[in-house]
């Protein structure tokens, strides 16, 4: 039985030895290399471009501007196409711009043998800006004579909202209680290890070929397409090994480009490869969200109502625009369902870079704001935080009145429990009576999480697998699914093991993708592949073993249905005894001059369910006031996440969400300034991502149901580890020192802000008279 | 890809003096953190480089028969670490080449290249003014010896001459015996990070009494720096519970954190207050004493 085994990552050995080979690692002879120019303002237009000196650098073999591109616009989210006209993404890219969106935007680009000569040419283009107010705040973007940052939007992209469970109006005036609060989180980065990088070629006169480090090769195969106006079948896209998205390369970014410079190049290979730099601004980052929640609740800790508003800031390009809000939006009825929910989003464009998908794709930002609100409001009756949400959140049997499904499986009781018991709550709590005066402060804080197995019903969700019998008895598998660094590869070869009765040794899965040979699956992200490739691996390794079954009987004249496979082996389901071993069986079927043939089975599954999955955070923290620092004491995440497939690696997808939750919580931010748009911090130095040594020792434990929807029993975990950490930290922050800070990251200089105000700071500090002669200055210190 | 249009390996600190001579135009380079990263920035300045990473003669970590203690300045933060003279008898140096970067950094960057960079913020500096440290250079003519104090001329400016070479770091005797020291760096991250304050202090006691005192910052200020009315304040002073106390109260007299970015004047100056505390119990307790 392979699936429940921590087996080893079928790429494992690939990896540690550095033999897999990633986009970078390619190389086409006399490849020629690419780089944007960017703006240098946030909010504008190009008055005059001129490229005459940069093109007649030595070493530079082209230089296009806005005006040399298509001019039809696309859109770069990676979503299935829909059939549905007013559900298509928001077309509002063209491949380089005139209208400059936010710092960074991309103007023109350069061709050049090599970096350097690229770096050095486009210091020779000469342009001349007209420069708009950089519209960065809400209440800048919306106001009634703002510059519309794309003609004819408002600067609105996309609003909607629901109300179910009730009138909520009514259930506030029956509530006992309403407690209202303000929450904001900020645009943070995804930091994959493998930057951005593509590169196009053409192998005849017709066809494009794109290799690039992508989630989504068929979605990137038709952008293209759409992008440049050809038809699809003349692109066709390789993934090889990726180091890491996040979501980031969940959008279409440098393909259309590469394709479009190959084409005008004749067919040579040219290829982008963002820096850090250059990708911290001019890829896709985490939307900031501003969260109005109003909790009604009663003494006895019933939630009665919930009525939440959210503004999210998509930046300067839609990309995935209002359906991180939309998808946010429905984790708060499938949490906590038993009560009147109402729901109000909008989303808008700003002068800041393009937002778009992000691991667990708006549920941090809403989950981050419903859960400080949860603990406000148990703090308003003075209730036990844990008690409290035991009481209300989500139970199997419960209806979902947003999707309109009952929650088939559900363990979240059962992981606030474990969590509780391994942070030793009651406890502890006690102990940390205290510590709540003086200089060093303890506390203890919770937060739950809900997310979904996939994106159905709002988008189609299809996989394909298939699955063939070698000639020496092993199975080659190829999916559409993407593997991109989270081990499903090792998964779908662990389903197809399991179902095919083969040893996990024995099970290949093709790890580079082609759109010309792939199956067809829409790709890596919303925590799908596992969930929604499950029933696509179990039809087509089932109707493989009834194919190989169907040659054994063939071959020995025995009953098919008197046989089975059992670990690699084809014997009699009654004696158990070897019929044929499957080498054996693989060569007759190739070989034999009559019966038989490749024995294969091939499989395109659509999945009409979408499980909830759910989890906890609890953590011990402890804050040194004056410092104004957390430090993490302990931490540990507890998982609903169906049956675990790979007991290692799942705690591996744990352990790096609850990493990146911490980073959110703590310390990430992109900083803009809010009145030039300008970005301080693009790089790895000043963008404050926590290393091995800033993070706590990380614990995580599962409560495994029985998903009844799913091929395994599996539900999703991907994304959902990264969602609750950064709401506990805040709580357990205000159990320790009364302070709430409700916008994150809680970084040092809010905490001194907020200490400062709530007197908990000497105050005497920056009193003292300034002395003169030390002003920052461009090349000045570097602090 | 890096924009170097000359790059001349030197066998010797001589011929590496030489070749800065014959090129008015190259800048030296050892470890590289320092150097690479403005060359990949496009920085103009860079291109020409003379290269004097791994020299031995200037990796040599020696005390000599005056026990004045010699630090080469191509000694790398690894080195520095694993150095036995250091360990025993400049701990605080130590502390401060473990808070550099990560361990790719601390095993190339040397402590040379984090003074000559010149910016205040340079891990090793405030150690280094809390130690009195002497520098010596050489160049075409003699060489010379100039404090550390005197070498920062303001913000990424060094007093280095063309074609001179800072060549060791001279510790004295009277600089580090029977004194105890502590570097406390207070930065966003616990690694990989530059520091929003760092705080060296290095003090002698006798009989429950503070004989010396010296504190020195990074990031206080446009250059590392050390805090003359403080230390002269508490200068045979008895140690005792309110001199931690006393330490923050005139602090803020020697000192000028700026706003920027990355924080507020105000918020530095909290931490300039708090770590001249914590950095000086930490030492006391390494004296032996109680506060």
């Amino acid at each position: 039985m392979a699936v429940g085994k921590s087996v080893n990552r079928i790429d494992a050995v690939a990896k540690v030895t550095g033999r897999a080979e990633y986009t970078e690692d390619l190389y086409k002879p006399d490849m020629l290399v690419a780089r944007y120019f960017r703006s240098s303002i946030a909010h504008g237009r190009v008055k005059s471009i001129n490229c005459e000196k940069a093109k007649s650098l030595k070493g530079v073999e082209a230089v296009f501007t806005f005006e040399d591109v298509p001019k039809n616009k696309f859109a770069t989210a990676g979503h299935p196409f829909s059939l549905d006209p007013g559900h298509q993404d928001v077309a509002d890219r063209l491949l380089l711009t005139r209208d400059i969106r936010f710092m960074g935007d991309e103007i023109a680009i350069v061709v050049a043998q090599d970096e350097i000569i690229a770096h050095n040419a486009l210091k020779l283009i000469d342009i001349a800006y007209e420069a708009y107010k950089p519209l960065i705040l809400p209440e800048d973007i919306v106001e009634k004579d703002a510059v519309q940052i794309h003609k004819g939007s408002s600067n609105i992209v996309g609003e909607h909202q629901y109300s179910i469970g009730g009138d909520v109006d009514e259930a506030f005036k029956n509530s006992d209680y309403v407690v209202e609060g303000k929450f904001e989180t900020t645009m943070v980065q995804h930091c994959h290890i493998e930057n951005h990088i593509s590169y196009a070629y053409m192998d005849d006169l017709d066809r494009i070929v794109i290799v690039s480090s992508t989630q989504i090769p068929h979605i990137a195969r038709r952008i293209v397409g759409e992008a440049l106006n050809i038809p699809l079948s003349r692109v066709r896209v390789i993934k090889p090994f990726i180091g890491g998205g996040f979501g980031n390369k969940q959008d279409v970014i440098l393909e259309p480009m590469v394709a479009f410079l190959t084409l005008k190049l004749e067919g040579r290979a040219v290829q982008i490869n963002l820096t850090r730099e250059e990708g911290m601004i001019g890829t896709r980052a985490r939307h900031p969200f501003y969260i109005k929640v109003k909790t009604g609740i009663m003494k006895d800790g019933t939630m009665k109502a919930r009525d939440m508003d959210a503004v999210s800031i998509t930046g300067g390009y839609a990309s995935h625009g209002h359906s991180i809000a939309a998808a946010g939006g429905s984790k708060q009825s499938s949490l906590y369902p038993r009560m009147a929910n109402r729901f109000h989003a909008r989303t808008l464009y700003a002068n800041i870079p393009a937002a778009g998908a992000m691991r667990a794709y708006g549920s941090p930002q809403i989950i981050y704001a419903l859960e400080c609100a949860t603990e406000d409001a148990a703090r308003k009756i003075n209730m036990d935080p844990v008690e409290f949400r035991l009481k209300n959140i989500a139970r199997q049997g419960d209806m979902n009145l947003l999707s309109g499904n009952e929650i088939l499986s559900c363990g979240l009781a059962e992981c606030l429990l474990k969590g509780k018991e391994f942070i030793n709550w009651d406890k502890k709590k006690k102990e940390y009576e205290n510590y709540k005066t003086g200089p060093i402060r303890k506390g203890l804080g919770v937060a739950c999480l809900s997310y979904a197995s996939g994106t159905y019903p709002v988008c189609v969700e299809i996989a394909g697998t298939r699955i063939s019998l070698n000639q020496d008895g092993t199975v080659h598998v190829m999916v559409g699914a993407t593997e991109i660094g989270q081990g499903s590869d090792t998964v779908v070869a662990q389903m197809a093991a399991q179902t095919l009765g083969l040893p996990y040794e024995h099970v290949r899965v093709v790890q580079a993708q082609d759109t010309d040979v792939t199956p067809f699956d829409t790709g890596a992200y919303a925590s799908r592949q596992a969930y929604v490739v499950s029933n696509a691996v179990f039809r087509a390794a089932t109707q493989l073993k009834e194919k190989i079954l169907d040659h054994a009987g063939l071959m020995t004249g025995e009953e098919c249905s008197q046989l089975n496979i059992v670990d690699g082996r084809i014997v009699n389901t009654n004696t158990n005894e070897l019929v044929l071993d499957m080498k054996t069986l693989a060569m007759d079927s190739f070989y034999h001059k009559e019966r038989g043939g490749q024995l294969t089975a091939d499989v395109s599954h659509k999945t009409t369910t979408n499980a909830p999955v759910f989890g906890c955070t609890f953590v011990d923290i402890t804050v040194d006031i004056p410092l104004c620092k957390i430090k993490i004491n302990k931490i540990i995440n507890v998982h609903d996440s169906g049956v675990i497939i790979n007991p290692v690696q799942a705690g591996g997808q744990v352990h790096g969400g609850v990493f990146m939750g911490i980073g959110a919580a703590l310390s990430e931010e992109l900083l803009i300034d809010p009145e030039t748009g300008y970005i301080y911090n693009n790089n790895l130095l000043d963008y404050k991502f926590p290393t091995f040594t800033d993070l706590p020792r990380i614990h995580h434990d599962f409560v495994e149901t029985f998903e009844p929807t799913s091929g395994y029993g599996n539900k999703s975990l991907g994304e959902p580890p990264v969602i609750s950490p950064p709401p506990a930290i805040r709580n357990a922050l205000l159990d320790a020192t009364g302070v709430s800070i409700n916008s994150l990251p809680i970084s040092p200089h809010k905490l001194f802000t907020a200490f400062t105000k709530a007197g908990l700071m000497d105050s005497k500090a920056g009193t003292m008279a300034v002395k003169a002669g030390f002003r920052d200055s461009k090349g000045g210190a570097n602090v | 890809m890096f924009d170097i249009k000359k790059h001349t390996k030197a066998d010797s600190v001589d011929q590496a003096i030489a070749l800065l001579q014959e090129n008015p135009d190259a800048r030296l380079i050892a470890g590289g953190t320092d150097v690479l990263i403005k060359l990949r920035d496009g920085k103009p300045g860079f291109s020409e480089l003379v290269d004097i990473h791994g020299l031995e003669e200037l990796k040599v970590i020696r005390k000599d028969k005056e026990n004045n203690i010699l630090i080469g300045s191509g000694a790398t933060f690894m080195d520095i670490i694993q150095s036995d003279i250091i360990k025993d008898n400049l701990p605080m140096l130590c502390e401060a080449a473990s808070s550099v970067g990560g361990p790719q950094i601390r095993n190339v960057a040397t402590i040379g290249g984090n003074v000559c960079n010149g910016v205040t913020s340079a891990d090793s500096a405030s150690s280094l003014f809390a130690l009195n440290a002497i520098l010596e250079i050489r160049g075409k003519s003699l060489p010379r010896q100039i404090p550390v104090s005197k070498f920062y001329l303001g913000p990424g400016k060094v007093g280095l001459k063309k074609g001179e070479i800072l060549t060791a770091f001279r510790i004295t005797p009277e600089n580090y015996a029977e004194y105890f020291g502590h570097y406390y760096k207070y930065a966003m991250r616990d690694a990989m990070d530059i520091a929003t304050i760092g705080c060296a202090v290095s003090l002698k006691t006798k009989n429950h009494i503070l004989t010396d005192f010296r504190i020195a910052f990074g990031v206080a200020g446009p250059v590392p720096l050390r805090c003359p009315e403080t230390e002269s304040a508490m200068k045979n002073k008895n140690i005792c519970k309110t001199l931690l106390d006393e330490i923050s109260q005139t602090i803020e007299t020697d000192v000028n954190p700026r706003t920027s970015w990355r924080a507020s004047r105000e918020f530095r100056m909290n931490l300039i207050k708090e770590l001249s505390q914590r950095a000086t119990k930490e030492a006391l307790t390494r004296a032996g004493e109680e506060v």
